[in-house]
């Protein structure tokens, strides 16, 4: 299954490949990774996308939390969650091209950020299934370059992941 | 306040962590230090021949001790000869603290000379490891390596020290720090009282229980209450190889080691039992054999210090995360209130099937008129030094007959490497224990193969007056490896021979020992005897063993705990 793991780690040069290393040196996937440090300038947030056996997920987030440099973290897939991903994507567009690649755009609520004579860059957010719908919709002919930051979540409601 | 170089300060914070004794090997990136260590005399340092060996010796001394072990080596290549020893002492969890001298700040990222990042090499097989960015850092840095080497699930802990950040003439104020907090690292200090009490229910319940004690027990040192709460339960022991001593052989409750090679009576009975409390050990491959018919009837208690060793491999019913030591404390205190009593006509019934199993096969193998076998080399030496003895191994079939045939009524005297299997510890951990331990017999049992691994060491032992005992048992071969040859692949003995050995003897002569070659199986006894007397020398003692003894018992690949090979030509 599909999980996202939210994680608050000390924000210290060689923290982020202790984290790429586990999931290597274990043998665990890892789909999209994203990291920034928080308003606490000594924390950074990691969001983790993986699958695997519940099993494996009990696994990885044990040695996470074994990791020294981990301070906290979170499952966001066992409760309610928020999940966002930006792209970035450019797209041929010419003659009627145009006004259909438009409308596509707006009904996934993106925007067209940059326009040449015949490229339409193009912002768009999301949980990865709406940007995977994107590509779809307006066929990957068209597609000249795709840029994803990875996945970032948080829990819905009260519930928040701080020291 | 007083000023200090990095350099000295670094050693001052040795002094103040109390630590007696390091051991390394100078070059370029270290000479600040090294010159540091030169102007006092509190901390000891002793020079190995390769730093591989400096490692093990700080393992032995660890094991032996149950503190901390220190290592001190230059950057580049005395940096990544340490990573076999670092690996080592990671897969069995001892505390270790490694100190690499660096390139200068400036030039990391340059390729500069005998820059390797220690850093990235050394991640995998670390508990932790820390740079030191700027001087003033060093006595918390040091403090924080001690302390998360040695707290919670013990490990090796690299600090990387860039050549500037010992230089001789820029002096920052000393203080070293009481207390480390560090709010990303908190160690479990007791278990989860609700689980507790279900433990001691079930335990008081069962009808064909075990107790698995691992290394973890003696890590935590828990010997005493494990001790305590089996003997009040009257419950049958193994322990594994990690574990051995933690629960003393020679007592009727301990039916001997587990798994791959262990005894017949343990493998049988934990395949039987209906609940098994395991302590501090942690369901490895050369322990459950195949997981999917691991203990078909058996509930599963699991107490460990580290979460993620629970549930790792086998699923447990009931997990306990915490320091053993004060996990049994509180199951002792509970068995003793508690109105259940073990069901004492289930635990006879048991206990008869269990003396069924041991009179069955127990630990035997076939002697011989005239070749010596291994085991009964093991034996006499048990025999000769009371059982009193340090023991170190090195990785093959001796290894596995001296923790056969070797009773350890003692934690933290039966000393060899578990996880990783590294031929070529023997030697260096004997005499990191023999250092410390100079009036108690340490033997180094080992193989002609693995020996050569870490020979270069006899000269250390000649600097420094180490007289360990060695004992080969030469069997001119890499004789597990062609064990599993004559098993798996019809005798074919690629590359398991020794074609030419060196003569034992002179070599041991020509650093400065005494060799002693046993040949005939009618020399043996005095020969040891005498070889024991020679208190203050070190004995190459080169034993002609039987080149085709296996190990038995032996589980079949893939099998369950109970599929296992008796000899030769019995299979159960
Ligand atoms: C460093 C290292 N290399 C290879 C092995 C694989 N190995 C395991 S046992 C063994 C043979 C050891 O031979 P020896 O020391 O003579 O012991 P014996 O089995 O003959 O008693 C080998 C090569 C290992 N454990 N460690
Ligand atoms: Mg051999």
């Amino acid at each position: 299954m599909r999980r996202i793991i939210s994680v608050l780690l000390e924000n210290e040069p060689g923290a982020l490949s202790r984290v790429v290393g586990l999931f290597s040196q274990r043998n665990y996937n890892i789909e999209t990774l994203t990291v920034a440090p928080t308003e606490d300038e000594t924390l950074s947030r990691l969001t983790v996308t993986t699958t695997g056996s519940d099993k494996v997920i009990e696994q990885i987030t044990k040695q996470l939390n074994k990791l020294i440099e981990v301070v906290k973290l979170v499952d966001l897939t066992e409760g309610s969650h928020i999940e966002r991903e930006l792209m970035l994507v450019k797209l041929k567009a010419t003659g009627s091209q145009r006004a259909e690649i438009k409308r596509t755009v707006d009904i996934f609520r993106g925007q067209i950020v940059d326009v040449t004579s015949s490229v339409y860059t193009v912002q768009l957010a999301g949980d990865s299934e709406k940007l995977d719908g994107f590509i779809q919709a307006v066929g990957t002919a068209g597609v000249l370059e795709v840029v994803r930051t990875g996945v970032s979540g948080i829990a819905r409601g009260e519930k928040v992941l701080s020291l | 306040m007083e000023l200090l170089s990095g350099a000295d300060m670094l050693i001052r914070s040795l002094q103040d962590e109390g630590i007696e004794y390091i051991y390394g090997y100078p070059g370029g990136a270290a000479l600040h230090i090294y010159d540091a260590l030169f102007r006092q005399d509190k901390v000891k340092h002793i020079l190995v021949r390769h730093e591989q060996a400096a490692v093990h010796m700080a393992d032995g001394y660890a094991r032996a001790t149950g503190k901390p072990g220190t290592v001190l080596v230059t950057s580049g290549p005395g940096a990544t000869n340490t990573i076999t020893g670092i690996a080592t002492a990671f897969m069995d969890s001892i505390p270790m603290v490694v100190l690499c001298g660096q390139v200068a700040s400036h030039l990391i990222g340059e390729d500069a000379f005998q820059e390797t990042d220690m850093i990235g090499v050394s991640r995998p097989v670390v508990k932790h490891n820390l740079s030191v960015r700027h001087p003033e850092e060093i006595p918390e840095v040091i403090r924080k390596a001690y302390y998360i080497a040695a707290t919670g699930r013990p490990g090796p802990v690299v600090v990387d020290i860039p050549k500037d950040m010992t230089t001789p003439n820029e002096r920052y104020e000393y203080s070293y720090p009481k207390k480390v907090k560090l709010r990303s690292y908190n160690p479990a200090i007791r278990g989860h009282a609700g689980q507790i009490k279900k433990a001691v229910d079930m335990l008081l319940a069962a009808k064909r229980p075990v107790i698995y004690a691992g290394g973890g027990v003696i890590l935590g040192k828990a010997s005493n209450q494990l001790t305590e709460l089996t003997r009040m339960l009257g419950y049958p022991l193994t322990n594994t190889l990690m574990g051995i001593g933690c629960y003393p052989a020679s007592d009727k409750q301990h039916l001997g080691w587990l798994g791959m090679h262990g005894t017949y009576e343990a493998n049988m009975a934990m395949h039987h039992s209906d609940l098994i409390l395991a302590v501090g050990a942690r369901f490895d491959d050369r322990v459950t054999n195949a997981t999917e018919k691991f203990c078909p009837g058996a509930r599963i208690i699991h107490i460990d210090i580290d979460p993620a060793s629970i549930s790792k491999t086998v699923e447990a019913d009931v997990p306990i995360v915490g320091p053993v030591d004060a996990v049994l404390k509180e199951m002792l205190a509970l068995v003793k209130e508690s109105k259940d009593k073990p069901d004492a006509s289930a635990l006879a019934s048991w206990w008869k099937q269990i003396e069924e199993w041991r009179a069955f096969h127990g630990m035997r193998y076939e002697t011989s008129p005239d070749v010596i076998k291994p085991q009964e080399v093991i034996e006499l030496l048990c025999k000769l030094t009371n059982g009193e003895a340090f023991v170190t191994s090195d990785v093959g079939q001796h290894q596995m007959f001296a923790a056969q045939y070797y009773k350890f009524d003692k934690p933290n005297r039966w000393i060899n490497s578990g996880g990783l299997g590294t031929m070529g510890f023997g030697l260096p951990a004997a005499m990191g224990v023999k250092l410390t331990h100079p009036d108690d017999e340490v033997l180094c049992i080992t193989g002609e193969g693995s020996i050569q691994m870490n020979i270069q060491e006899l000269s250390t032992c000649k600097q420094y007056n180490l007289p360990v005992k060695i004992i080969n048992l030469n069997n001119q071969a890499l004789g597990m490896v062609k064990q599993w040859q004559d098993m798996n692949y019809e005798s074919r003995h690629s590359q398991s021979y020794m074609e030419s050995l060196p003569d034992f003897i002179a070599l041991a002569e020509a650093y400065g020992h005494v060799g002693v070659r046993i040949e005939k199986k009618e020399d043996l006894e005095t020969k040891l005897k005498e070889v024991l007397a020679m208190k203050d020398k070190l004995v190459f003692v080169d034993i002609y063993v039987d080149r085709f003894e296996h190990v038995y018992p032996m589980q079949v690949a893939r099998g369950s705990m109970k599929d296992m090979w008796l000899s030769k030509t019995e299979r159960v």
